[in-house]
């Protein structure tokens, strides 16, 4: 079976693997680079907590195969917080209780940070649209909705 | 138990370095190759052991799949590669063929979107697919990189089942052509799904409609009927109602009911035929008052 050594930049740091061709990008951040922050949860393109960010655009990591990678950049929620300091998504994510169990935070996170990058100052429809690929079986969304509001304040008020 | 989220199967992924190869290795594999776009329903395919495919050759890098032009003379192309997100926020699509980007807003998420492509939509000829109806009503057509060379492929006739197509072992589509759009022409996209965003459609509606002095309406509306037959529906007697009587609400009922008789749905998951067939009719008929009240 054919493997390939690919180069890869993930949040920051360069990466050299060697995977197989069935491989997909979600299988080896968890089981090869041990970056088990993003989620398996359905590996069908559905709950969106596999959402990595892949050269600036979101995409769900369990239908990119890791092959596909080789020159990209890759940011996971690992790569959110900076020298101890959270993204201020993560911290109005605690702020607001957006968070529960937290197993869809890891994808919720990223595909806010990507409209937040495309939108910075997004009604709460475009939120909604935005994260209509992110499941949550807890909060029951508005707290993410709230959360997301409340970031993108904090981001609009740090750079004034 | 069964591993609820299981791996993909095994395969082998290549990566020709032209079309030629891609085509020969198809051709030489044909059965157990197949091209690979963004992926999103192929592997949802492997997974569920609907496909075995041994090879999955990645055609997304060769030279213009991955470009969107405009040009004012002959209109849009749109590089088999683009991802929907891509087409949704091009200035060409919005200003020009907003319907197509309307239509391919509703499919899926934004982050599905920055994978799955138009052509891989079209290619993958589901009776579901939200922007074959916007493709066909525009006049789009293929090209196709096979071994016997390039060829095109106009939409209407290339849909046979679901799955199938004209696209034939060695076949690559390598971009999608639209025409300039009809002058003054307005278009709408309804889909109608269990929740509002992020499902496949029970039933999707496509209508375009423009002043044409050669219809004895003074207008033609061009129709597509999504998830109601085992291909895209055009509802041929529904428009020609449309372009023959002046422009009534009589007349739109009319066409409207054509359309119903034109479905052939069936029961499944997402809806009963009956229920689709009533739907049909209702949404053809608020499609075609939209499109018509942006025509005044
Ligand atoms: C969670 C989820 C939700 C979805 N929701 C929707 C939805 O709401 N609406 C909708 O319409 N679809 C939906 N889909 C289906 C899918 O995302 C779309 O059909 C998408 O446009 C497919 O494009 P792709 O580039 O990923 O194709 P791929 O998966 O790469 O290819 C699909 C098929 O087309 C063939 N093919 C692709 N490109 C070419 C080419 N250039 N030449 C020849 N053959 C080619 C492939 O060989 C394969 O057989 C959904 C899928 C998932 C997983
Ligand atoms: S694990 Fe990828 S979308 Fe659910
Ligand atoms: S917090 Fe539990 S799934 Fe969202």
């Amino acid at each position: 079976m054919a493997h390939h050594t690919i180069t890869v930049t993930i949040n920051g740091e360069t990466e050299i693997v060697t995977v197989p061709s069935h491989m997909t990008l979600l299988e080896m951040l968890r089981e090869e680079l041990a970056l088990t922050g993003t989620k398996n949860g359905c590996a069908s393109g559905e709950c969106g907590a596999c959402t990595v960010m892949m050269n600036g655009a979101p995409v769900n990591s369990c239908l990119v195969l890791a092959v596909e990678t080789d020159g990209a950049e890759i940011m996971t929620v690992e790569g959110l917080a900076h020298d101890h300091t959270l993204d201020p998504l993560q911290e109005a994510f605690v702020e607001s209780g957006a968070v529960q169990c937290g197993f869809c935070t890891p994808g919720m996170l990223i595909s806010s940070k990507s409209l937040l990058m495309r939108n910075p100052n997004p009604t709460d429809h475009d939120i909604r649209e935005a994260l209509v690929g992110n499941l949550c079986r807890c909060t029951g969304y508005v707290r993410i909705v709230d959360g997301v509001r409340q970031a993108a304040k904090l981001v609009a008020s740090d750079t004034k | 138990m069964d591993n609820p989220t299981p791996g993909l199967p095994k395969f082998e992924y290549i990566k020709p370095a032209s079309l030629d190869e891609a085509s020969a290795f198809l051709v030489d594999h044909a059965g157990e190759a197949r091209p690979f776009m963004g992926g999103t329903d192929t592997f949802v395919r492997l997974r569920a052991k609907a496909w075995h495919d041994k090879f999955m050759v990645d055609v997304k890098h060769f030279s213009g799949m991955n470009d969107i032009s405009f040009d004012p003379q002959h209109g849009l192309t749109i590089g088999a590669a683009v991802s929907m997100n891509r087409i949704i926020e091009s200035p060409f699509v919005q200003e020009h063929y907003p319907l197509l980007a309307q239509a391919a807003r509703t499919v899926a998420s934004y982050q599905l979107r920055s994978r799955a492509t138009l052509v891989g939509n079209i290619c993958n000829a589901s009776p579901a697919g939200d922007t074959l109806g916007a493709s066909i009503v525009l006049g789009g057509v293929l090209r196709v990189h096979g071994v016997g060379g390039e060829r095109e492929e106009p939409l209407t006739g290339f849909f046979h089942a679901p799955g199938k197509t004209n696209l034939r072992p060695g076949d690559i589509a390598t971009a999608i052509h639209f025409p300039l759009p009809p002058a003054n022409a307005a278009g709408i996209y309804i889909k109608l799904n269990r929740n509002n965003d992020g499902d496949l459609a029970i039933v999707g509606v496509t209508a375009l409609g423009y002043p044409d002095a050669t219809a004895a309406s003074g207008f033609r509306f061009k129709l597509a009927l999504a998830s109601v037959a085992p291909v895209p529906r055009v509802p041929v007697e529904a428009e020609a109602i449309l372009a023959d009587a002046p422009i009534t609400p009589e007349t739109i009922a009319q066409a409207a009911n054509a359309a119903m008789d034109a479905a052939t749905p069936i029961d499944d998951t997402r809806g009963t035929a009956k229920y689709r067939k009533l739907m049909v009719r209702n949404l053809v008929k608020r499609a075609v008052n939209d499109v018509w009240e942006k025509l005044q």
